[in-house]
């Protein structure tokens, strides 16, 4: 059984058609790039995954580790193990990092059966992550998001999902925004994460991240269909032709 | 700062809306229904006091029989009928307790329902390392009990119910009462000069560092009652005290008034922390019931360079209406007005301050986070005022409303009048909603809808919470989540 299964997805967000049946599945293990040019369905295809309001899936199945996602509430899907990583990471004025985290990490063991951390305990639980990624106490003690560069902001969404430990991560254009620097540490980062019970879909416009994270296949997603499939060598050609290819088919 | 993740987790384990609605069985003296000159004889020789507080309660009593019920204010209701209520409720025993063993057991029991340890053993065991807290509690309208009242008399501290001040310290109460919030300045406050019952009165001596916080515990127990408590807090010269106050009600349908009055007076170098948990009963869902908080608080910074700070965290009562201020006569004088109020389902609140600046360099700040959800209405309602002789004075206010749904309203009316030009008074003001992005990025980390309301508004008044003493921090950010339950979904 596959992990993730997306089979024949339709979706409308105001009531336009943005997925166009979709399919895609993805084993504990493997890494997947999903690219396709702006306004093909890639964001779409990540908050409908974590169940966002005003996302109306209109057909099709979605099964994560054999149970339906669509009958979870997002925050149910959060706790099972679904994660994206923003691409514009939301601002909490006045709640600390660590607080956020710490509520976040503390929901989802409540949810394994596992005993809450205490701050102290967290605080240790946190350091290796942290540190890895450059991110100071400093930064941990100052309100979610707020103020953060565009670098500053990716890598504490990486720390978030290192520290929620998902089985399945989403990345939606992680990349954007981010200078040679940062984009290491984020790359480094999803590739400390990746594992044999783990699957990861990167979301992307641009190769460029793919040089750092090696997919295991790459998907072109265009009208909201997947409309070609390959390995990472794909990534490169589309990057050399560019996606006129895809839009003139549909035209 | 404790944690949200904590308060919330002690937040779920409280389960229902309420958990003050209970009642305690106890049996009680009540003076007959009704207000005329004989209710507050009897109240007055109850009492035992002095003959002129009795003429000083006359002299209200006939001062309000002029005077006209404000309406002003923008929550309306229905008028009350100042007749059909009890003025005078006690629990019964034949003689004032002496020590802790002598007060009722299921007196102590409600304390202890409501968290608050009276046994000063209980206290000294439960907050070991931490500072401690000396607790006056008063019961419908009667202090009940009053914990660490010798260890605070060894530094010339005295603190406790104001009718026992009246006799042991009658020179200091009649020279204060009044002083700060004459019985001729509003209709409430005419009142309840008539028919107080109890309160608390702190003296700090002068240069003496109050070594806890003091803290007095209101509870309206009896039906049909009104609480009419006064608070005086007298500072001297070079002092400091932190006081804390907290307030609870059981659950019924019928509106019952609380017209309080709290004076406190700051002299030369004296500091007044004064923070407030109010948590009322506010009604239920549809706005039957809950407590008409209607209370007149003001400080008096007298002395140069005294300070007064107000912290209050509002999210109790059916109807909220007060303005805790500060007159700043002595020169270099600080006024602060930390508030959260929290409104949901029917409640409504008129609230805000008044930093009225009189003496030279005097500072005042205002800091207001209010936050409606469900069908609830706010007004943050402030007066600057610089006087004159208030040469340099400064005042810095921040209004931030944070709405939650679409069927509550926020509003914010700032006065501000300077007759000195070299006065600075500025004010910021912001309305927010609760962002569906917000609270989806805290859903996509595993929080729940109720969870992730708590956070988020804990956050936007954070820096209001902080300004609490370590105590009532942790249980203000108990209640935030509790009062927004279903506030969302």
């Amino acid at each position: 059984m596959a992990m993730l299964e997306i089979h024949d997805l339709h979706a409308t967000v105001d009531g336009k058609v943005i997925l166009n049946g979709l399919n895609l599945t993805i084993d504990a293990g493997e890494v997947h790039a999903i690219m396709g040019p702006n306004g093909s369905g890639k964001s779409t295809l990540s908050y409908v995954l974590t169940g966002r309001h005003g996302y109306e899936v209109t057909g099709g199945k979605i099964m994560f580790d054999g149970n339906d996602l669509m009958q979870m509430e997002p925050d149910e899907r959060a706790r099972e193990g679904v994660f994206l990583a923003f691409q514009y990471p939301v601002e909490i004025p006045g709640v600390t990092s660590m607080t956020f985290l710490r509520t976040a990490v503390n929901a989802v063991r409540e949810h394994r059966g596992e005993a809450p951390f205490d701050p102290m305990d967290f605080v240790k639980h946190l350091r290796k992550s942290a540190t890895d990624l450059n991110i100071s106490d400093d930064m941990l003690k100052r309100a979610v998001n707020v103020g953060f560069s565009g670098g500053e902001k990716k890598r504490m969404e990486m720390l978030q999902m290192a520290a929620l430990e998902p089985r399945i991560s989403i990345l939606d254009e992680t990349d954007s925004g981010l200078d040679i620097d940062a984009l290491k540490i984020v790359a480094d980062g999803v590739n400390a994460m990746r594992s044999s019970e783990r699957g990861i879909l990167l979301i992307t416009h641009y190769q460029r991240l793919l040089e750092y994270i090696e997919p295991d296949h790459v998907h072109v997603l265009a009208q909201g269909q997947i409309v070609k499939s390959g390995d990472k060598s794909l990534a490169l050609e589309l990057e050399e032709k560019g996606y006129s290819e895809f839009l003139d088919n549909a035209a | 700062m404790v944690s949200n993740t904590e308060a919330i987790d002690q937040v779920r384990s409280i389960g229902d809306q309420y958990k003050y609605g209970f009642v305690t069985d106890i049996d009680s003296e009540f003076a007959p229904k009704g207000l005329n000159e004989d209710i507050i004889r009897l109240i007055s020789k109850k009492k035992e006091e002095p003959e002129w507080m009795l003429e000083m309660r006359l002299k209200a009593y006939a001062h309000w029989l002029t005077m006209e019920e404000p309406t002003w204010q923008k929550p309306k209701y229905s008028a009350i009928d100042y007749q059909d209520s009890y003025y005078y409720a006690a629990p019964k025993t034949t003689e004032k307790p002496k020590t802790l063993d002598d007060v009722d057991p299921k007196l102590l029991e409600t304390y202890e329902k409501l968290g608050i340890p009276l046994r000063e053993q209980e206290v000294l065991a439960g907050v070991q390392g931490a500072p401690a807290v000396a607790v006056d509690a008063v019961f419908d309208s009667v202090s009940v009990a009053t914990t660490y009242k010798a260890k605070l008399e060894e530094q010339g501290i005295i603190f406790g119910s104001i009718s026992e001040a009246m006799k042991t310290h009658p020179e200091l109460v009649r020279k204060y009462l009044g002083s700060v919030v004459p019985y001729g300045d509003n209709f409430f406050a005419a009142l309840n000069a008539a028919v107080f019952t109890d309160g608390s009165f702190v003296y700090i001596p002068k240069g003496v560092r109050c070594p806890m916080e003091l803290s007095t515990y209101f509870r309206i127990n009896a039906e049909n009652t009104g609480q009419f408590e006064r608070t005086l807090i007298v500072a001297d010269e070079g002092s400091y005290v932190s006081y804390l106050e907290g307030c609870t009600a059981p659950q019924r349908d019928e509106n019952q008034l609380h017209a309080a009055v709290v004076e406190l007076v700051a002299m030369d170098d004296a500091e007044i922390k004064y923070s407030t948990v109010q948590n009322w009963y506010p009604g239920d869902e549809h706005g039957r019931g809950g407590i008409y908080n209607f209370v007149t608080k003001r400080a008096a910074c007298r002395g140069r360079n005294s300070k007064v700070s107000w912290t209050q965290v509002e999210t109790g009562s059916a109807i909220t209406w007060k303005y805790p201020s500060c007159i700043l006569q002595g020169d270099n004088s600080t006024g602060e007005f930390y508030s959260v109020a929290i409104t949901n389902n029917a409640q409504l609140a008129d609230t805000g301050t008044k930093m009225i600046h009189i003496g030279k360099n005097t500072r005042s700040r205002i800091i207001s986070k209010g936050i409606s959800a469900g069908k609830s209405d706010q007004t943050y309602r402030g007066l600057v005022r610089m006087q004159r002789g208030a040469d340099s004075a400064r005042n810095y206010t921040q209004c931030d409303s944070l709405l939650i749904g679409d069927k509550c309203g926020a509003h914010t009316i700032p006065y501000i009048e300077s007759q000195n030009w070299s006065a600075q008074v500025e004010h910021e003001a912001t309305t927010s909603r609760i962002g569906e992005d917000q609270l989806f990025y805290c859903q996509q980390r595993g929080m729940g809808d109720e969870e992730a309301v708590a956070l988020i508004v804990n956050g936007f008044c954070r820096e209001v919470l902080q300004t609490l003493p370590m105590e009532f921090a942790v249980e203000a950010q108990k209640l935030v989540g509790i009062s927004l339950e279903g506030s969302v979904g």
